[in-house]
């Protein structure tokens, strides 16, 4: 057993021993803070570190979840287990409406509009009748589970933590698995995952509104720890102090929260006393000390304190359990013979430049077909527009007989056509499987809630199984476990081919595949190429090397100029006056 | 609500919009430069507003003690940066003293000219030049070796810039919040308009201000360079434009603005240590409705925040913060609609 797994049991042990043991009440109490706290962080994690999003209104979320709770109680004498959950769909109704307008702009526009509502819902509840302005709610009752108070001590710090460490299992649980492989690929631009059919500004709302409802339960815990709410800890300059957390510990790390909130508060404890002794008045100076620290921290250490002990700790190698998953279905593969994609004067228009311009070709099943052309001939251009990253100005393409033109790609995607790029786009810090594994992201439909309850490990371990068979199909199956950022460009390249084989396409279009590779890549790559071609797949091949394109393909479409100069046999293309005139001009 | 009251008002929130506009200004121009979204940009006018106030009071500002600390830091930093690339002890304290030279100038000015009780007009101009000198500063020492971050990194470290000059304008200032006196204090009616000699001047300021903002950007090389690196950095950085020059003089300049806007601001309201908060971020809901790329809808969504304010803290004063607060809802779902950009990082 390694420490990965006996670590956190050491922490539970340690919390058991903590309300056992004679331990003075201010620790009790410091420790039922940093539980509270925690949870809040735990979301921001998910958030910032693993989404690349941010939010600086967190503690308004807290303080939905306390406020509701503490009025509800209060004014309507409902159980504070009712009113927990009246929060969570407050805060729920909150976070899916702020997402859902700023989500679809770029990724300030976030922490922007947290930052506005974050004042908005502090001020709000500041000069409300209802909510008592700034003196709050007072009197509100504690925790009873079956008619047995909860108190203020070691029995809620049970509950406090025993809520902590389930979040951060299920946040654990979540990071590894379907899901959150979605998650994991929102960092690195929308474009690759959009094109693996994941509905990014879904996801984007979906961590907004995981991250917001860990701080709503948080803001319950909050108000029937204390016995009363008010305004001040619900603040935007307390939301900044949740992110201060988060990064201080580590906001990639899922331990990184208990980290950052339970180093902060113990500091800010000595520093409120320290620093106004040092100073000769009161007042909040620890803002200083913070606000430096976290420049340095992003500074000197970007991934947070956790990350050294993360580094120190051994990384067990996942277990393999898929060797009996059933295959995943397989969908109905085109004739031979049948033409699978078709473009038909296809055209593209930026401004009054036309980059592509009415051109035709289509690809058979079975077929390996060349799209060449000198530097800017519009190669790139018509990939995109086959791949819906791009608009048609006019024409269709149709794809099996259906009309693909003016779809997203990751509709596109779950029709059947799965891509390259030319500049890998993969995750670093992911496993060269679990990057695979993202390519089946359509193949699966298991979402948040049963990741975290971890009822998807069947479904699970029929995608890992692909994964695994797509990288054995490439050549790629003693790489599995590497992480993917250590791989060399020619096996980034396989890694690609087999994230985009995951999909169980009826056509592959692949970006300059051979770009960068060496010698031996290349005739790797070939081989892949030619074996795949026997196996009945359909390949569209954008690529710049000659030598490749001649060895595989069946007929190539020659671009100059956004138009389609000549389509033939590669013999043929080989052949013509008017391709060697447009690769190295003609004699005068 | 009758006319009078309503023109009242509408004053009110077109003063107060001026200088919201200068600030989302000086957000648009940060943003588009360096990719920083300068939350502390309110602590620049209450640096302003409150320098002056203590140079009033015929003391020395406390400000003068920070920037020599944040000079002798910066300092520091670049002897230290010049050494590890050339190995030259002359030229790295060169590049320290350089870094001292007009920090250290205006900080000295200021001691030998604080008790002297100088014009409120010397005293001002003495006020700006001190609060710009921390633009540069703060770039050189929060953002500069962070430049190619992403901007998420950027935004956090601008809020722990924030945090730290907000505790800082603690220490040095004190908790107690300061009315400066009007530069101009007549009163004009105009039929049924009243207008403030203070409302004229931050009305003449404010437009002064933009036009010579335009000039720099339009007329000079500097100005150029800044344009040439806010479309496209790396291409600016190839032309030989320095993006660590670009970057302190875009500060240079929003920390000049701020200290304007917290001159403007300091004789119609009472200025704390921690009151540029709120104004800075009434500047960025301004630069916001711009789309955090456009000066003219800034400016113009700026005088919309002040005339919405001005007639929200009439009809429902305890709410008036919410109300301009949760005006940039609306304003986003409207851009979101209007056709939301996706980010692709290239």
């Amino acid at each position: 057993m390694t420490i990965r797994k006996w670590g956190p049991w050491v922490l539970v042990a340690a919390l058991l021993l903590v309300c056992i043991l004679p331990v003075p009440e201010f620790w009790i109490t410091q420790l039922n803070y940093i539980g509270i706290s925690s949870l809040t962080v735990l979301g921001l994690i998910l958030l910032t570190g693993v989404g690349g999003l941010t939010s600086f209104g967190q503690a308004a979320f807290v303080g939905i979840g306390a406020y509701t709770s503490a009025y509800l109680t209060v004014n309507a004498g409902l159980s504070p287990w009712v009113t927990l959950l009246v929060g969570l769909g407050l805060t729920a109704a909150c976070a899916v409406v702020l997402g859902w307008i700023t989500l679809r702009m770029s990724g300030h526009y976030l922490p922007l509009a947290t930052l506005a509502w974050g004042l908005s819902l502090y001020y709000t509840m500041g000069n409300l009748e209802a909510l008592g302005k700034y003196d709050g709610i007072l009197g509100v009752t504690g925790l009873s589970l079956f008619g047995w108070e909860l108190g203020q001590g070691r029995v809620y710090l049970l509950l406090t933590w025993s809520l902590v460490l389930l979040g951060t299992l299920a946040l654990i649980h979540l990071l590894d698995s379907r899901v959150g492989r979605a998650i994991r690929s929102l960092k690195t631009g929308s474009q690759m995952a959009e094109s693996m059919g994941i509905d990014t500004l879904r996801f984007k709302i979906g961590i907004f509104l995981i991250a917001a409802l860990f701080a709503s339960v948080s803001g319950w815990l909050f108000a029937h720890f204390q016995r009363s709410v008010n305004p001040s800890p619900f603040g935007v300059h307390v939301g900044i102090e949740y992110l201060f957390m988060a990064v201080l510990g580590g906001a990639g790390h899922v331990w990184g929260a208990i980290t950052g909130v339970a180093i902060t508060k113990l500091m800010a404890d000595q520093l409120q006393v320290l620093l106004p002794m040092l100073i000769g008045t009161s007042g909040s100076y620890e803002t200083i000390v913070f606000g430096v620290l976290l420049v340095l921290t992003l500074k000197y250490a970007p991934d947070g304190i956790w990350a050294f002990v993360d580094r120190k700790l051994p990384k067990a190698p996942r277990k393999v359990d898929w060797q009996d998953a059933a295959p995943l279905p397989h969908r109905a593969k085109p004739a031979a013979g049948e033409i699978v994609l078709q473009a038909s004067n296809i055209r593209k228009e930026f401004g009054g430049l036309v980059a592509v311009n009415d051109i035709n070709f289509s690809v058979a099943s079975g077929q390996i077909v060349g799209l060449i052309g000198p530097n800017g001939a519009g190669k790139s251009t018509t990939f995109n527009l086959i791949t819906g990253v791009l608009s048609l100005t006019r024409g269709s393409v149709t794809f099996r007989g259906e009309t693909i033109s003016s779809l997203p790609s990751r509709e596109i995607a779950k029709r059947g056509i799965s891509r390259t790029f030319q500049h890998v786009k993969m995750i670093a810090d992911m496993t060269v499987l679990e990057n695979v594994a993202l390519g089946a992201h359509l193949r699966g439909s298991k979402g948040a809630p049963s990741a975290m309850l971890r009822l998807d490990r069947t479904e699970e371990q029929r995608l890992l199984r692909e994964a695994e068979q797509q990288l054995r199909r490439v050549g790629m199956g003693s790489h599995l476990h590497e992480l993917a950022g250590n791989l060399a460009m020619g096996q980034q390249r396989l890694l690609e081919i087999a994230r985009a084989l995951c999909n169980d396409p009826a056509l592959l279009l692949l970006d300059e595949p051979a770009a960068g590779l060496r010698y031996l890549e290349k005739q790797a790559l070939i081989d892949v190429l030619r074996q795949l071609k026997a196996e009945g797949m359909s390949i569209l091949l954008v690529e710049h090397d000659m030598d490749l394109v001649m060895q595989v393909t069946d007929r190539i479409v020659v671009m100059e100029f956004g138009t389609r100069l000549i389509e033939g046999t590669p013999e043929e293309i080989q052949a013509s006056p008017a391709v060697r005139a447009a690769y190295l001009g003609t004699e005068h | 609500m009758d006319f009078s009251i309503a023109s009242i008002l509408l004053v009110d929130g077109l003063t107060n919009g001026a200088i919201y506009a200068l600030l989302g200004l000086a957000t648009v121009l940060v943003f588009a430069v360096t990719r920083v979204i300068f939350i502390p940009q309110g602590e620049f006018v209450t640096y302003g507003a409150l320098t002056l106030a203590i140079l009033q009071t015929g003391k020395v500002p406390g400000t003068i003690w920070l920037l020599m600390l944040l000079a002798g830091l910066a300092a520091l930093a670049e002897a230290w940066q010049t050494w590890k690339r050339y190995r030259l002890a002359g030229t790295a304290l060169l590049a320290g003293l350089k870094v001292l030279v007009a920090p250290v100038v205006v900080s000295l000015v200021t001691l030998w000219a604080a008790p002297q009780q100088f014009s409120l007009l010397v005293q001002a101009l003495l006020s700006v030049c001190i609060v710009t000198c921390f633009g540069p500063l703060v770039y050189r020492l929060a953002y500069q070796s962070l430049a190619d971050a992403s901007s998420l990194v950027l935004l956090i470290v601008s809020v722990g810039v924030h945090f730290a000059l907000t505790g800082l304008g603690l220490l040095f200032f004190g908790a107690e919040g300061f009315r400066n006196p009007p530069f101009w204090d007549a009163r004009f009616s105009l039929g049924a308009v009243n207008l403030s000699g203070q409302a004229v001047i931050i009305a003449l300021a404010s437009m002064a201000l933009i036009v010579m903002l335009w000039l720099f950007f339009e007329r000079t090389l500097y100005g150029k360079a800044l344009r040439a690196t806010a479309v496209n950095r790396l291409g600016a950085r190839l032309m030989g434009i320095s993006s660590q020059t670009a970057g302190q003089l875009t500060l240079a300049m929003a920390a000049l603005i701020g200290a304007l806007s917290g001159l403007l601001i300091g004789p119609t309201t009472t200025v704390f240590y921690d009151s540029g908060f709120l104004i800075g971020l009434k500047g960025f809901v301004a630069a916001v409705i711009g789309g955090l790329a456009s000066y003219p809808g800034a400016a113009i969504g700026a005088l919309a925040v002040g005339i919405i304010e001005a007639f929200g803290s009439f009809w429902a004063s305890a709410f008036k913060e919410v109300i301009v607060f949760t005006l940039i809802l609306p304003v986003l779902l409207w851009r979101s609609l209007k056709g939301g950009h996706s980010d692709e990082e290239h």
